[in-house]
């Protein structure tokens, strides 16, 4: 499949997310400047983590409004699947794509530090191959990564089932020991209505290698690809 | 031109530094050029009660490719690749603002780095405060760390190392070393030799404003209680966004085999950088004041040779390339505009309006005049020796004070702010082993370790010693993750040259590090000289900071400090004559620092850590720690700690429960292993004549420690209790 990462000035695990998915999962990779106009010939796209322009206004804030993001937004409404990381998180709920935003962490502080999250909706391209309440552990690193949504809208994304992690303890249990930045109700991602844009605090890419301490993000990446596959070969069945 | 004179000591030099600039110009330098020559003879630029003793140090090493006098060390790593390293001080910035002091000398360390044409891969931080339960020592420490937090996780540079250690003795001259490593083809290896005459000179990155004038006269003086409020202007404020695009820019255009030279503007901005670049070189070089890029208006001409603004660099580049040089920081949204070029004439000219405003030979600037500062042994040093009577405390109390202390204690609290995965690299995590462990998929499964040691107390005690024991410590914390050393960078922070017992004291620690190294055929590639480090309180503690850099041939079978399995057997090894002469605990618990330190008996240590490699390398290790402050109990407390694992310990005897539980002695680790790889364990260790003492198992959810074999506890504590000792930094800082 062929992969589009985002980068935006200041954008820092584009070079993370361009080796694992190519590297370590052997997909074409395109690196897709910010100012580009067009997603043509991509399979799915990455925003990687990082302080886009410096984040020195709100995190992703600057970032959202970005040339590329026009070309982000029509490549999500054809179904294409979008996965935003930490930065790349951010950016969509700035760039209103999700619902929700970010506040500082509660603490106040950046946190970098080694998590488990939960699996709440399997309706993405990213957590197909994934089964409801599977235990995944994965790294955060932001300073800004405290999720929040109003009431009554939190209650639709609820029911709507679009919470796709939740911070928990290696048990898979969803409390307040477990949340590391303060997000209301444990919330580690989210996703859109139709499912194909995702977004999550935590670093799959750096939990794509067992040397380096977990190979669990790599499932998200197998699952989209799959996805892809069945995608492709249906199209071409048809 | 003004001829209106201006006093040498306006600017920092003596009146025989004065008439030395004259011999040199062969005339009066003109106010201008006296300021330029006032930082660059500054001891922060020129070096000039250092360079001499610098001298001692060996760079030689068969990996060598850079060796100091260049904006950094450089090894070669095997497979065309190699490792750029340099450890620097940004010690009176931080005091005065410990925020943005902390932030721009990372930028600045990476830009070294950058120079070299390497990425830069990692950093390291090397941290000292007064106590934390003084208000201003730890808003010092909150705020720097803050600072390293805020610059290298924007730009996208693991911060995987470092040491956090308080005392009195650094109360007002709080020490914040970094050090950055990057990594670099042998091909793209930048140098910062100017060439080429009619070559453009290029300044790139952000504009010049009027920050951080005179900041390196700044860092060569002392400080007083006044500094906080006045020399706030002198501390340039750090841009992590312009220097993330600065280190990807500057990688693309070293990629353009265009750049013949390049180098950082930090310390005495574009005066630094021009003159220094055209002295390696050997040629002359011509800038137009009316090409630099202004951030403010009306600035002087002396302000903008001296402004130290950041995320700027100076560059040298072929005439054929300079407009796709300029198009990739155009891309990356920075400037790059040609302010003057390379001359083949002699001198290094400044215009001003087409008129020369400073012609002057560039060695004059860049080579400080040499000093051989007095030196006399400190009055009370024999005095403190002495070992005074020591209490026997209880040694529970005693333990979990040592494990709160910050030297000791976990750094949870710093590394968590620190993003220490980004680049996808980092293998053993800050805290998790005695040292940092990196892949290096280039060079797959090769990889690097990372430590840095430094010990202000040993070092007043005995700098020779001191400085001994750092290194030797640092090569001991490689050991422990399977690492060989490859080479070392220091940052030695000292109060005044002009001090002849703090001369004496340098002299000595240098001579140290020397010994050292030879002893353990590790070069010394660069490094960093901070005096002056004084306060109302007086000099700094003593401190060589060390940073040594290792290679594991396979980083799969590297190893953590934390216990892993119950049921395993725990060793201490290494020679067992522990000693409260210096101690961790003589000055964490009895509030003293007395006694003289141990010294390294370099061929024992060498054997001991030829030991503990290869048992990591061949996988028989569970954990490997090696015991510093606080002695053998304190590094079986920390494993426990760090593994979340309880163990039941008999330490050798001694003539006193605390000298056998928290004494000290260099060359001593704490390992542990299967019981099935005992045999095996014992044989090496054997063919290397290295003393083995097998202390327990782990296991339980306590820990319990005797000094002796009657089989009374005389530490017996659950492990929450410990844990959370061990985790004390986090609720204060």
């Amino acid at each position: 499949m062929r992969f589009g990462v985002v980068i935006f000035p200041a954008s820092n695990c584009d070079r993370d997310c361009v080796h694992v998915l190519r590297t370590v999962l052997g997909q074409e990779v395109e690196e897709v400047w910010h100012e580009e106009q067009s997603l043509d010939g991509l399979d799915a796209v990455v925003l990687p983590g990082g302080f886009a322009y410096g984040d020195y206004l709100r995190a992703g804030a600057v970032a959202a409004r970005a040339p590329v993001m026009a070309a982000v937004r029509a490549f999500a409404q054809v179904g294409g699947p979008v996965l935003g990381i930490c930065n790349g998180f951010q950016i969509l709920l700035e760039a209103g794509m999700l619902p929700g935003a970010m506040l500082r962490n509660a603490v106040l502080r950046f946190r970098c530090t080694m998590v488990h999250v939960r699996v709440e909706s399997t309706q993405t391209p990213f957590t197909r191959t994934l089964r409801e309440g599977q235990v995944l552990q994965m790294p955060i690193a932001h300073g800004e990564g405290n999720y929040f949504a109003p009431g009554s809208l939190l209650s639709t994304i609820e029911e709507a089932g679009q919470i796709v992690l939740r911070y928990c303890d290696a048990g898979g249990r969803v409390n307040h020991g477990a949340n590391p930045n303060g997000s209301v109700r444990n919330v580690a991602g989210v996703r859109n209505p139709a499912g194909n844009v995702v977004g999550l605090m935590p670093h799959p890419e750096r939990a794509s290698e067992d040397v380096l301490g977990s190979g669990d993000g790599r499932l998200l990446f197998e699952s989209v690809i799959m996805w892809l596959e069945t995608r492709k070969r249906s199209l071409v069945g048809a | 031109m003004t001829t209106a004179t201006l006093a040498p000591e306006s600017v920092g030099l003596t009146r025989e530094e004065y008439e030395e600039i004259r011999r040199r110009l062969g005339r009066d330098p003109s106010p201008l050029e006296l300021r330029m020559f006032g930082v660059m003879w500054s001891e922060h630029c020129g070096y000039k009660h250092s360079k001499l003793t610098l001298q001692l140090l060996p760079t030689d090493s068969p990996r060598l490719l850079q060796g100091p006098g260049e904006n950094a060390g450089v090894l070669d790593i095997g497979g065309g690749w190699a490792v750029a390293f340099k450890m620097e001080s940004h010690n009176h910035p931080s005091a005065v603002d410990p925020f943005n002091g902390a932030a721009t000398g990372v930028g600045g360390i990476i830009r070294d780095i950058l120079a070299m044409g390497a990425r830069p891969i990692a950093l390291v931080d090397s941290l000292r405060f007064g106590p934390l339960h003084e208000t201003r020592s730890r808003r010092q420490a909150a705020g720097v760390i803050a600072g390293i937090a805020a610059y290298g996780n924007c730009v996208g540079i693991p911060t995987v190392a470092g040491e956090l250690v308080t005392d009195p003795g650094y109360r007002g001259t709080p020490l914040v070393n970094v050090a950055c490593v990057g990594l670099v083809r042998h091909r793209e290896l930048a140098r910062s030799r100017a060439a080429g005459p009619g070559n453009p000179v290029m300044l790139v990155g952000a504009r010049t404003g009027r920050d951080g004038i005179g900041g390196a006269a700044f860092a060569s003086e002392e400080l007083d209680t006044a500094s906080e409020r006045e020399d706030r202007a002198s501390v340039q404020i750090g841009d992590p966004f312009a220097g993330k695009l600065l280190i990807e820019a500057t990688v693309d255009a070293l990629r353009t085999g265009g750049v013949v030279a390049v180098q950082d503007l930090g310390a005495a901005g574009l005066t630094c950088a021009s003159s220094e670049m055209a002295a390696r070189g050997g040629v002359g070089m011509r800038l137009e004041l009316e090409l630099v890029p202004l951030r403010e208006e009306e600035m002087r001409p002396d302000e903008i040779l001296l402004s130290e603004s950041q995320e700027r660099m100076l560059l040298v580049v072929m005439p054929e390339a300079a407009e796709r040089v300029a198009s990739i920081y155009c891309r990356w949204g920075l400037r790059a505009d040609v302010v003057g070029e390379v001359t083949g004439g002699p001198l290094l000219t400044v215009l001003r309006a087409g008129a020369p405003i400073v012609s002057l030979p560039p060695y004059a600037l860049a080579e400080a005049p040499v000093y051989r500062p007095a030196a006399r042994e400190p009055e009370t040093l024999h005095a403190r020796w002495a070992m005074p009577e020591v209490s026997q405390t209880d040694p529970a109390q005693a333990l979990l004070a040592l494990l709160a202390a910050p030297a000791v204690a976990v750094k949870r609290v710093a590394f968590e702010q620190y993003d220490h995965m980004v680049q996808v690299r980092t293998v053993v995590a800050p805290g998790a082993g005695d040292a940092a462990v990196l892949r290096l998929p280039e060079l797959s499964p090769k990889g690097l370790a990372l430590v840095c040691d430094g010990d202000g107390r040993l070092t007043s005690l005995d700098p020779y010693r001191g400085a001994r024991r750092a290194v030797a410590e640092a090569a001991a914390n490689l050991a422990c993750v399977g690492a060989t050393p490859l080479g070392l960078t220091d940052c030695l922070n000292f109060g005044s040259p002009e001090n002849p017992e703090v001369f004496w004291t340098f002299r000595q620690a240098v001579t140290g590090i020397a010994d050292a190294c030879r002893a353990m055929k590790i070069p010394v590639v660069g490094g960093n000289v901070s005096f002056y480090n004084e306060s109302p309180d007086g000099p700094v503690l003593p401190t060589p900071v060390i940073t040594m850099v290792g290679v594991l041939e396979d980083v799969s079978s590297t190893c953590g400090a934390g216990f892993r399995r119950a049921d395993d057997m725990i060793i201490l090894i290494g020679k067992t004559d522990p000693d409260l002469a210096a101690s961790f605990y003589v000055s964490a618990v009895h509030g003293m620092h007395a006694g003289r330190p141990a010294d390294v008996d370099f061929d024992a240590h060498q054997r001991v850590l030829a030991v503990v490699r290869d048992a990591v390398a061949r996988g028989w290790l569970s954990s490997a720690h090696d015991c510093s402050e606080g002695g053998a109990a304190i590094a079986v407390a920390e494993c426990a700690a760090l593994g979340g694992l309880g163990a039941e310990v008999i330490l050798p005897a001694a003539p006193r429960a605390d000298i056998a539980l928290f004494g000290e002695a260099p060359s001593r680790f704490v390992l542990s292993l299967p019981e099935h790889r005992l045999r095996d364990f014992q044989a090496l260790a054997a063919a290397r004549s290295v003393p083995l003492t097998i202390l327990g198992r782990i296991g339980g959810d306590r820990l319990r420690l005797a000094a002796s074999t009657d089989h009374r506890w005389a530490i017996d504590l659950p492990l929450a209790e410990i844990a959370a000792a061990y985790d004390a930094l986090s609720s204060i800082l």
